[in-house]
């Protein structure tokens, strides 16, 4: 196995009394997507912006593709790409005019640069517009141009902040299918920075969920269902003359059956303390003469996990 | 140094620049109005007091407060003469240094407080530059710039006094060697001395008026040295020029490299 991508040891960044990051240790393999979650204030872009050497930590080590952000920023930036927050265009200049600075920053070969600008802006749907200024462009646009931007110089590492914070569900298919392509085509690094779960769930191998600055959980999205989300929802469909005596049944076990059963037409669906009830609950049910149908159980996703570690951090 | 990602960065900061009507209409009406407007108008104001009747009293008395080496270069002119020599090539000297210093900026402000302004500096922290050549990016656009506006503005001020006071003077008398030393020794450090001053007023300003109206207090010394000049206190001559321009360069030395120290992403990150 290959050394990690980003390796982050014992990492602090404070600001005046608030840790923004503190003490957070994880790897990133290559070509991985690795979704960091948290809410607004966790520490995520802190984190981002330690990574390329933007702002200098309290204590810890980071080494991003062998180097070292602190000492060797320029080396590590060359090979990221970010997409910040906020799409942070030139909204004075044309969509073409930001993508040329930046190629000539990011110091893409010259006589590449007008293929790759305009093969960017196709890509991301803006050639119609790319001789106009960004400032009249809506916000799924300019989020497509920083997008675009970000991946001029096609870098090993690429940071997503918040992707498709600004996008229509449409737009955000099409970056979803982007970073995909990148990760697993292209062999791309991809962090994702995020706090939309539907998304981290749909792309990452890996996630890590921080709160105040502090790394909570780490692991793929299934490892911390099965690790965080004990309890079970399932639907069940019996006889449905049998309703009634179903739904008189299920009430009777609250130790099984730990929120009250949901009638939805043919179905019933409730929350189980956890998996092992099932055998114990379809033997009850058995011997209440009850035909049951179909007991299907529903994967616990990511969003179970974020609000399971909330309730705890509370 | 990376030559090319400067090219791009002082590229990008001019694209940007003038296409903010507060960079560009001080640009065009402050020259327009001192280095076009004010020949014809100084050119002609003996004559017109004279066929107003007034007498030239008041340049008597201007002339009684004057140093004595003024007088000197003045004394091979009649009184006429002497009044628009005295206010196109003396008095106009320390207004001159307003253009580089205005240029420099409002340039520097719209790069400095004006990119905090429009959030576009994260995307600039994360590009390969170096923070030396980012630091030297974002003033050599401002400063090329200043020195080239203030360049042609001379340029432009030259053909207008001389065609001006043509009638009255009738011989080319402008640049004298003052003016040279004024504007290739003094312009360069005073458009760096706007500049440096807007990137210390920009770490604090909310946006590019805020620094604006703040650093525009850096016009103040150039005032004093008009209102110094007019009242007979001193006169620009070429050995007063060439001592401002040291001490303005060595005032610029020491400002840049504090500039300099405080210019590290870190601090632009926590404070832009």
């Amino acid at each position: 196995m290959s050394a990690p991508v980003i390796q982050i040891s014992s990492l602090s960044r404070r600001f005046g009394e608030k840790n923004a990051v503190d003490n957070l240790t994880l790897d990133v393999q290559a070509g991985e997507i690795f979704g960091f979650l948290g809410h607004n204030g966790a520490g995520k872009t802190t984190t981002v912006r330690l990574l390329n050497g933007v702002l200098e930590p309290n204590s810890g080590q980071v080494c991003v593709l062998g180097l070292d952000p602190q000492t060797e920023g320029p080396a590590v930036r060359a090979q990221t790409g970010v997409l910040t927050e906020t799409p942070s265009l030139d909204e004075r200049l044309t969509a073409r005019d930001n993508l040329s600075i930046y190629a000539d920053l990011y110091n893409v070969p010259r006589a590449e640069v007008p293929r790759r600008v305009n093969s960017l802006l196709t890509e991301f749907e803006l050639a119609d517009r790319a001789d106009e200024k960004v400032g009249g462009y809506s916000k799924g646009m300019k989020q497509r141009l920083a997008l675009a931007r970000a991946l001029l110089h096609r870098p090993e590492v690429l940071f997503l902040d918040e992707p498709t914070a600004a996008l229509d569900p449409v737009a955000a298919r099409h970056v979803h299918a982007l970073v995909e392509n990148l990760a697993r085509r292209e062999g791309c690094t991809v962090f994702l920075c995020t706090h939309n779960l539907v998304e981290a769930q749909k792309l990452c191998d890996r996630v890590a969920v921080m709160e105040h600055g502090r790394l909570v959980a780490l692991g793929t999205p299934s490892d911390l269902t099965r690790q965080y989300v004990k309890h079970l929802d399932v639907d069940l469909e019996v006889d449905p003359i049998q309703m009634e005596l179903a739904l008189q049944t299920l009430q009777e076990f609250p130790q099984l059956v730990i929120r009250p059963p949901r009638r939805d037409k043919e179905l019933l669906s409730m929350t189980l303390a956890g998996r092992e009830s099932i055998p114990e609950l379809l033997f009850i049910l058995a011997q209440k003469g009850l035909r049951v149908y179909r007991l299907a159980p529903q994967e616990a996703n990511l969003e179970e996990v974020y609000f399971a570690l909330n309730r705890g951090a509370q | 140094m990376n030559t090319r990602a400067i090219q791009a960065i002082i590229r990008k900061d001019l694209k940007v620049a003038v296409q903010n009507k507060g960079v560009v209409l001080p640009m065009i009406i402050l020259p327009l109005i001192l280095f076009v407007v004010f020949p014809w108008i100084m050119a002609y104001a003996p004559s017109w007091t004279n066929a107003a009747g007034s007498s030239l009293s008041n340049m008597d008395e201007l002339m009684a407060r004057m140093p004595a080496g003024l007088l000197h270069e003045l004394s091979g002119y009649t009184t006429d003469q002497q009044m628009i020599v005295f206010a196109l090539v003396y008095m106009l000297a320390p207004m001159f240094l307003i253009m580089p210093l205005m240029v420099s900026s409002v340039l520097a402000a719209d790069s400095f407080a004006g990119e905090k302004e429009r959030k576009t500096l994260e995307a600039l922290l994360y590009t390969p530059t170096t923070d030396r050549e980012l630091f030297t990016a974002k003033l050599l656009g401002a400063w090329t710039t200043a020195i080239v506006v203030a360049l042609l503005s001379f340029v432009v001020y030259g053909v207008m006094v001389n065609a001006a006071a043509w009638q009255s003077i009738g011989h080319i008398f402008f640049p004298n060697w003052m003016w040279i030393a004024l504007v290739f020794w003094v312009t360069p450090a005073v458009a760096g001395l706007g500049l440096v001053v807007m990137v210390f007023v920009s770490v604090r300003a909310q946006g590019f008026q805020d620094a604006y109206q703040t650093g525009g207090m850096v016009v103040l010394p150039v005032l004093l040295l008009m209102v110094g000049q007019i009242s007979g206190v001193m006169y620009f001559s070429l050995g007063v020029v060439l001592l401002v321009g040291l001490v303005i360069w060595l005032l610029d030395i020491v400002l840049l490299w504090f500039a300099s120290k405080s210019f590290r992403r870190g601090e632009l990150m926590t404070k832009f």
